[in-house]
């Protein structure tokens, strides 16, 4: 089954590792995730501004770039490109009168009706979890913490799951047989962009997720969403120098626990 | 577009109406807008140069009645038409960075790192409207961002470096500027290596044809002509 895909900027740079693994582990369960053939930066933060449409014009152009090429679900694995393109397709099927200002502004493109359905990898593991036992040959055997952050589940509109208590990630890494703990904050925020003004908050975020995850007696952390990926592995160093007590936890994206399920051999 | 007029049989062009700067002149229908210009009575001191849209130096806005955009051109490329709105753009104000290019490297952070502005693209797509080349300068700027510099230097190969993406883009970015250094960083780094011409290179710095180029130095025109005329060309390779 073809399904449409955006990548987003990350996925190509700093997260080629969670690409690489996607598509490779999809391909295994019968899905080819089919780049769209031009896609732009999803603008990274979906604007709260109302009145500032300027921002909204990445993701809709997207959106209109997957229909165009036949696409009736747009597959965006990085959990900040799927929050912002959802959002965008639900203001383009419920403002009617930003989309005609939209419209009009990209008088170079056709209208955009809202007709694309945005998803994530994880939506599209939910329906296929019986092919996915089927697909492992080295099962996981170890305990793992799935770690969802807040880009996936809120607003609640567009979450891909229960929004107050996901449990999707958990039926994936329980198909992959691995199993799962009980892991309070894993929709605890990581601290997003503050990495980059604000270190203190996601060091001490880090801290918390992390060793809430190994008090429940976790061996890794799991996590679709590259900013936490970042915000919660390469951190841990940062946080060694405050809390030299600390031990930290590996963290994977979980396509990669899926790719070392089914057996794939890494490349190279 | 020279006709009979119907009285005495003479020639008489048809004339337009535009605007430069906001003044009215009558100029033959035909020309193009720097030649319109000129015959108005302006003189092209900056923002003329080839006069065949290759150079990029006369770029060019107008509007026209009744029309609510606003287009870019090169004005040695236009023909007027009436009822046009002119203004020439001699300059685009655009920071270059300085690099070396033998002291950078070609990642996916290279073009960000240089030129971080292009972070600030919301994919509005007004630079690719206002290009005369007709480039996806809005695409070239998006691969520049997401580290595809191959991609950047394929899309911006016909860039003439007119600025008006730049003087257009609400985000201020100076996209010629990013896409040369594309260009630049996909030759030295990521386009595959001439071989051959390494090798040449290697043997005309180890005196290989230095005899020959003597001899060639001491010879008559007609000679030298006689020798031209007589060289080897090599078959074309497929």
């Amino acid at each position: 089954m073809d399904m449409g895909y955006y990548p987003g900027c990350t996925l190509k740079t700093n997260a080629k590792v969670f690409e690489d693994s996607l598509l490779k582990a999809f391909e295994k369960i019968g899905i080819k995730l089919k780049e769209l053939n031009k896609w732009y930066c999803c603008g990274t933060v979906y604007s709260l501004a109302t009145d500032n449409l300027m921002y909204r014009l990445a993701a809709i152009r997207n959106l209109i770039r997957a229909k165009e090429g036949g696409y009736e679900k747009l597959v965006a694995p990085c959990s900040i490109c799927y929050n912002t393109l959802k959002q965008a397709n639900l203001m383009a099927k419920s403002d009617e009168e930003a989309m005609s200002k939209i419209n009009a502004f990209m008088d170079e493109e056709p209208d955009y009706d809202g007709s694309v359905s945005v998803i994530h990898p994880l939506e599209v593991i939910e329906a296929k979890l019986q092919e996915i036992k089927a697909a492992v040959k080295k099962p996981l055997g170890k305990k793992y913490a799935a770690y969802y952050g807040c880009l996936l589940l809120r607003p609640k509109e567009i979450a891909i799951d229960e929004y107050e208590n996901p449990s999707i990630m958990e039926r994936l890494i329980e198909a992959l047989g691995g199993s799962v703990v009980n892991f309070p904050l894993k929709n605890e925020c990581c601290g997003s962009y503050n990495v980059a003004s604000n270190k203190e908050a996601v060091v001490d975020a880090n801290y918390r997720i992390i060793t809430n995850a190994r008090r429940n007696g976790a061996d890794a952390i799991v996590t679709s969403c590259p900013l936490c990926h970042f915000n919660l592995k390469e951190m841990q160093k940062e946080v060694k120098k405050v809390h030299p007590e600390f031990a930290g936890l590996p963290v994977y994206y979980f396509s990669e626990l899926m790719v070392e399920a089914f057996g794939i051999e890494k490349e190279g | 577009m020279a006709r009979k007029s119907k009285k005495g049989g003479k020639q008489k062009m048809e004339m337009v109406r535009i605007y430069i700067m906001g003044k009215e002149y009558k100029v033959p229908a035909g020309l193009t807008i720097m030649k319109a210009m000129e015959y108005a009575g302006y003189r092209y001191i900056r923002g003329a140069g080839c006069r065949a849209g290759f150079c990029g130096a006369c770029a060019t806005v107008y509007r026209k009645e009744g029309d609510y955009k606003l287009h870019a051109d090169l004005a040695c490329q236009t023909t007027v038409e009436d009822g046009m709105w002119l203004v020439q753009l001699p300059f685009t104000p655009a920071n270059k960075a300085i690099y070396d290019m033998d002291k950078i490297k070609a990642d996916d952070k290279t073009l960000v790192n240089f030129y971080p502005e292009i972070a600030r693209c919301v994919s509005c797509n007004t630079c690719t409207k206002a290009c005369p080349q007709e480039l996806d300068v809005m695409d070239y700027i998006q691969a520049s961002l997401r580290g595809d510099i191959a991609k950047a230097a394929e899309l911006s190969f016909d860039c003439i470096q007119c600025g008006l993406c730049a003087m257009r883009c609400p985000a201020e970015i100076a996209h010629y500027h990013v896409a040369q250094l594309a260009r630049r960083l996909y030759g030295k780094y990521v386009a595959p290596k001439a071989r051959h011409l390494e090798e040449r290179v290697k043997e005309i710095e180890e005196g290989k044809f230095d005899e020959e180029m003597k001899k060639m130095m001491k010879m008559s025109v007609t000679q030298l002509r006689k020798l031209y005329n007589a060289r080897d060309i090599e078959p074309e390779e497929d």
